[in-house]
């Protein structure tokens, strides 16, 4: 965490953001073959989800020590979007879910856990833009 | 493997679900990009943002609307989808032919490429299902 903050680069770019992405893909994988085996959403896809959110929350805290170390994102309007919309991603995830105890509940959170990533990725870009 | 809500197939459940989600997130992503474009920088693509913001509101609805599973539900989905296929083959093709119109991009600009062409698939499976859960419930007593 304090590499992060310390470096001059997107605090959304470091470990913590590489852990998101690399569980987020590992519960999609975990989900699909849930529900390709007519299974419902189990107990280490929602441990999973609660993880990921953890993740996402260290990662919103390294985004904010950044900004009170007065760095800036390059486009701040779709930066602070993304990263709202994306510490909602695994809550809506394990409430859809729960809501649907069959293969498709595995099926909303392998498809939730896949566009995780490509939030987190945008969410690097947009602070790029402008910094480098 | 009798399962008590079977006698009443709805738009709701099941594969339903999994779709309701996957227009819940157009819905997120489609709306908040189109509330920033139309904010921060209407003039210079306002045909593009308002398409956006379009695409937005469909997106919402048709959730809303296949979450409602009634028969009003089902209308207003199934107006939605096709409303979204039109719009995303329309816009698609007009992006392609005219790009002078778009200097921004919009969800469906090149049938959807930016988005991994699903809004092009989305509402072929949103009519699919329909259809689907359409003949389950004409077999059934409604």
């Amino acid at each position: 965490m304090t590499a992060a903050a310390t470096t001059t680069g997107s605090p959304a770019d470091g470990a913590l953001a590489v852990a998101a992405i690399v569980l987020s893909l590992l519960v999609a994988g975990w989900a699909l073959v849930a529900a390709l085996r007519h299974r419902p959403p189990d107990r280490l896809q929602l441990i999973g989800l609660a993880v990921l959110e953890l993740l996402l929350l260290g990662l919103v805290l390294v985004t904010a020590v950044a900004l009170a170390g007065g760095e800036r994102p390059g486009e701040p309007g779709s930066f602070f979007g993304y990263l709202v919309t994306l510490v909602c991603l695994p809550p809506l995830a394990a409430v859809l879910a729960r809501m649907e105890p069959t293969r498709w509940g595995s099926a909303i959170v392998c498809a939730v856990c896949l566009v995780t990533p490509v939030v987190v990725v945008r969410l690097q870009q947009t602070w790029e833009v402008l910094g480098g | 493997m009798a399962e008590p809500r079977s006698v009443r197939p709805r738009t709701n459940a099941g594969p339903g679900r999994l779709l309701i989600a996957v227009y819940l997130l157009f819905a997120i992503a489609a709306s908040s990009r189109a509330a920033l474009q139309i904010a921060t920088r209407f003039d210079e693509a306002p045909l593009a943002y308002l398409l956006s913001a379009l695409a937005a509101v469909v997106y919402i609805v048709a959730a809303v609307g296949l979450a409602r599973a009634g028969h009003a539900g089902r209308r207003v989905a199934l107006a939605c989808c096709t409303l979204e296929l039109v719009g995303v083959l329309g816009v698609g093709a007009f992006s392609l032919a005219r790009p002078d119109l778009f200097p921004d991009e919009t969800v469906w600009s090149g049938f959807g490429s930016g988005y991994g062409y699903i809004p092009l698939v989305l509402p072929v499976l949103g009519l699919a299902w329909l259809r689907h859960t359409r003949r389950q419930m004409a077999g059934a007593p409604s």
